[in-house]
């Protein structure tokens, strides 16, 4: 029964790849289509509004300067929220002002997409700063990502000079994609049991006579938004676990669709910018070989459970329980995590630091490479930038200028893409180790031996790789956590995003050389192969020995 | 301030009034009427899940909410999963312990020995492993029907009604997989012991 519920839910999804990819497409391809009706004057609203009067397209530096900006004007309005919440409307369970170096971590938390949360939603927010911080980052920085990635398949895939009008594409992506989604499945969400209400903490009378204080508050409008826009911080501390923001198995379901089928769809729509589905077929197959990998590792390993903890003699056949839920057992449990770690989301539906050891390394190993279907739009990006790297690896063995897509990839192209490479185990690996150096950074490693070493490296991936999951166990409230992975998920979003901008701004000037029978081709079964062996290749040889320290040496001392 | 003219984004400093401009007008879109008009919209059709699922007694009055968990320390109802936090709602946690951390198997031992004190007829290979766990929320409301069935017999010596129609009490309130496939079978603990209850009363 386990197996068969993970084969249906990748079965929808599959499913639903082509017709989500194909509305995205339209969404973006900026030629005229029947959705216009519907959205055109509301569209032509907004840009009245915001005082964009004309929409022409961008260079990658005018695009690039955009989507800072508006990031910079996000971030300040939500520190000043967050700093005031106490004075400020709809703050019924009278919530203070947050502290400084976690308003910080906070704003530039939700600004990257990554979510980490060093607050607990139920004691830290106002309901007031759930909704126009948390919820409106949660579309704006999901839209931000988005319209990225649109831009960078745009210079791969068209000539000209320009890879479109970044407000346009922003607009768009709220408009069109992430607030009628969000609507409704907040709706649907509500009808299966997902609180949305402005009222304060409930207090009721239990029939043993003791009082119970029950939190509650607008969750399902964030619910929905934050798996659709791969963000996943909760509204409650422990996340899509807790029976409000997840209720039923059916709604589990729905969240992990929600975040991943934007995702997935996403290679789709790069086929059809490319003219060629073929091409995002591979893609596609690449990111779902690995996934499918992960999801096989850790479905097995938690069946098998924690032998230390069977030892002591209990019925162990349902499997790993600790920090899991009784309705989603094991095989919606692990879903969840892998889906959760690739799609770079970061909610959790169990604790990831009470996973088994090689449980644990699944996700980790996930948010490591960072582009096994990827969040918003990042992903993709990421996958392509391996690609472009495994053309050049390619056409390095047999002595012929690597070409992509018809252009040919030069020094320059080359360089921005190792910097973005190498720039993601860097502000992995070494925050990591200051932080097992320093005492401020192990004042917060909560578990003794191997364990450790893994919370520390878990907190700066996720951190990196923009995902926001944890494990949960670190004391991460501290100004040494704030800052540092605060600083980490700035580099990890903007190194990487710029750096691809730049390589798009430079591929959609380059003249298109014809393809002849000698051009290595870039949409069959052999590219497949050379992209998965690319992406390990280089995930492996920069993180085996970390892993090694952490994960692996605990799975092999714990018996 | 012209900026009007160079609104597609001539020089930097129309780029930015015009990121401003968008930063204000998505904080009141995505930010204010977004929440408050799916609030509107649930209060409205769907005010018993908009409001937390809450649960009511014989006598009317609200006991708790279905969905979550609530510490039950009289032996004679069925109990919950192990919570870390003892089900107090307003703060959801768990203890978050490492498969290799030594109070996990500390906790779990205690956990064990108080089980066999409180079911001396219940052999602990028999106890389901999460019934002694720690839930991921620390409010898990559900147990498994294996874990309701192991508590038969302690709860039928302590009340006096036979193992029988506890069993057949458990099998009313056990739900099924979610369209019969997702998720696991499950018994919520609130609502079996508000029939618990209500049998007693009788």
């Amino acid at each position: 029964m386990g197996v068969l519920q993970i084969v249906l839910v990748l079965a929808v999804l599959v499913l639903l790849v082509k017709p989500l990819g194909t509305y995205v497409y339209h969404v973006f391809s900026n030629e005229p289509n029947r959705t216009d009706r519907l959205f055109g004057p509301v569209e032509r609203a907004v840009y009245r509004l915001i005082g964009l009067k004309r929409r022409d397209g961008m260079t990658w530096r005018r695009y690039a300067l955009s989507f800072l900006l508006t990031n910079i004007v996000l971030v300040a309005l939500s520190y000043l929220i967050l700093r005031l919440q106490n004075l400020l409307p709809l703050n019924p369970n009278k919530i203070e002002g947050m502290e400084e170096t976690l308003s910080f971590n906070t704003v530039v938390s939700f600004i990257t997409n990554t979510n980490l949360q060093h607050y607990s939603g139920e004691t830290g927010l106002s309901y007031f700063s759930q909704m126009a911080v948390i919820m409106m980052m949660m579309f704006t920085s999901a839209a931000t990502g988005f319209s990225v990635a649109i831009a960078f398949v745009r210079g791969l895939t068209s000539r000209g000079r320009t890879i479109g009008n970044f407000f346009e594409d922003f607009v768009k992506a709220i408009t069109r994609i992430f607030l009628p989604l969000a609507t409704i499945v907040a709706l649907v969400l509500v009808a299966l049991g997902v609180p949305q209400t402005l009222d304060p903490t409930l207090t009721v009378t239990t029939i043993e006579g003791a009082a119970q204080h029950i939190a509650i508050g607008p969750v399902a409008a964030l619910e929905s938004i934050k798996h659709l826009g791969t963000n996943g911080g909760g509204f409650f501390g422990t996340n899509s676990s807790h029976p409000f923001e997840n209720p039923t198995p059916l709604t589990n379901v729905i969240e992990i669709w929600s975040m991943w089928t934007l995702p997935a769809s996403l290679p789709f729509v790069y086929g059809k910018f490319a003219k060629n589905q073929k091409q995002g077929w591979v893609v596609f197959g690449a990111m779902m070989t690995l996934f499918l990998a992960f999801l096989a590792l850790i479905y097995a390993s938690e069946l098998r459970g924690n032998p230390a903890l069977n030892a002591l003699g209990m019925d162990a056949s349902q499997g790993s329980m600790e920090g899991k839920e009784t309705r989603f057992g094991i095989a919606q449990s692990v879903l969840f995590t892998a889906v959760t770690t690739a799609a770079t989301t970061g909610s959790v539906n169990n604790m990831h630091d009470t996973l088994t050891p090689l449980g644990g390394l699944a996700p980790l190993a996930e948010m490591m490479l960072n582009c096994v279907f990827g969040g918003k739009g990042v992903g993709l990006v990421n996958m392509l930038m391996y690609a472009i790297l495994g053309v050049f690896l390619a056409g390095l063995m047999v002595g012929r200028t690597p070409e992509f897509l018809g252009r040919k990839i030069e020094p320059r192209e080359m360089k921005l893409i190792a910097i973005a490479i190498l720039a993601h185990p860097f502000i992995i690996l070494v925050p990591t180790a200051i932080a097992l150096l320093t005492d401020a950074g192990r004042a917060g490693v909560t578990n003794p031996g191997f364990h450790g070493i893994s919370q520390a490296l878990y907190e700066m991936t996720s951190s990196a790789a923009n995902n926001g999951s944890g494990f949960e166990g670190l004391a991460d409230n501290t100004p040494f956590w704030n800052i540092s992975t605060g600083i980490v998920m700035l580099l990890g979003r903007y190194v990487s995003m710029i750096a691809m901008l730049a390589v798009a701004g430079s591929l959609v000037r380059k003249t298109w050389v014809p393809e002849t029978v000698g051009t290595f081709r870039t949409d069959n079964a052999l590219f497949w192969g050379i992209l998965i062996g690319t992406v390990l290749i280089i995930g492996a040889l920069t993180f085996l020995p970390a892993v090694v320290l952490g994960p692996i040496a605990e799975h092999l001392t714990l018996r | 301030m012209n900026h009007a003219d160079h609104a597609s984004g001539s020089s930097g400093a129309s780029i930015f009034w015009v990121a401003l401009r968008a930063g204000i007008v998505f904080l009141l879109v995505c930010g204010i009427v977004y929440p408050l008009v799916t609030t509107g919209i649930s209060q409205a059709i769907m005010p018993h899940t908009a409001n937390g699922s809450l649960v009511k007694d014989a006598s009317g009055h609200v006991v708790g909410s279905a969905l979550i968990g609530q510490n039950f320390a009289d032996p004679k109802y069925f109990q919950g999963r192990v919570s870390s936090i003892s089900y107090q709602a307003e703060a959801s946690g768990s203890n978050n312990y490492a498969p290799s951390n030594p109070e996990l198997l500390k906790r779990t031992q205690a956990s064990i020995d108080a089980w066999k004190a409180a079911n001396p007829d219940v052999p602990v290979d028999r106890v389901p492993i999460g019934l002694l766990t720690n839930s991921a929320s620390g409010l898990d409301p559900q147990i498994s029907p294996a874990s309701a069935e192991v508590q038969v017999p302690r709860i039928s010596k302590l009340t006096g009604i036979p193992a029988g129609r506890l069993r057949a009490l458990i099998e009313d309130h056990t739900e099924g997989r979610d369209l019969g496939v997702f998720g696991e079978p499950r018994v919520n603990v609130l609502k079996l012991n508000l029939a618990l209850q209500e049998m007693l009363g009788k």
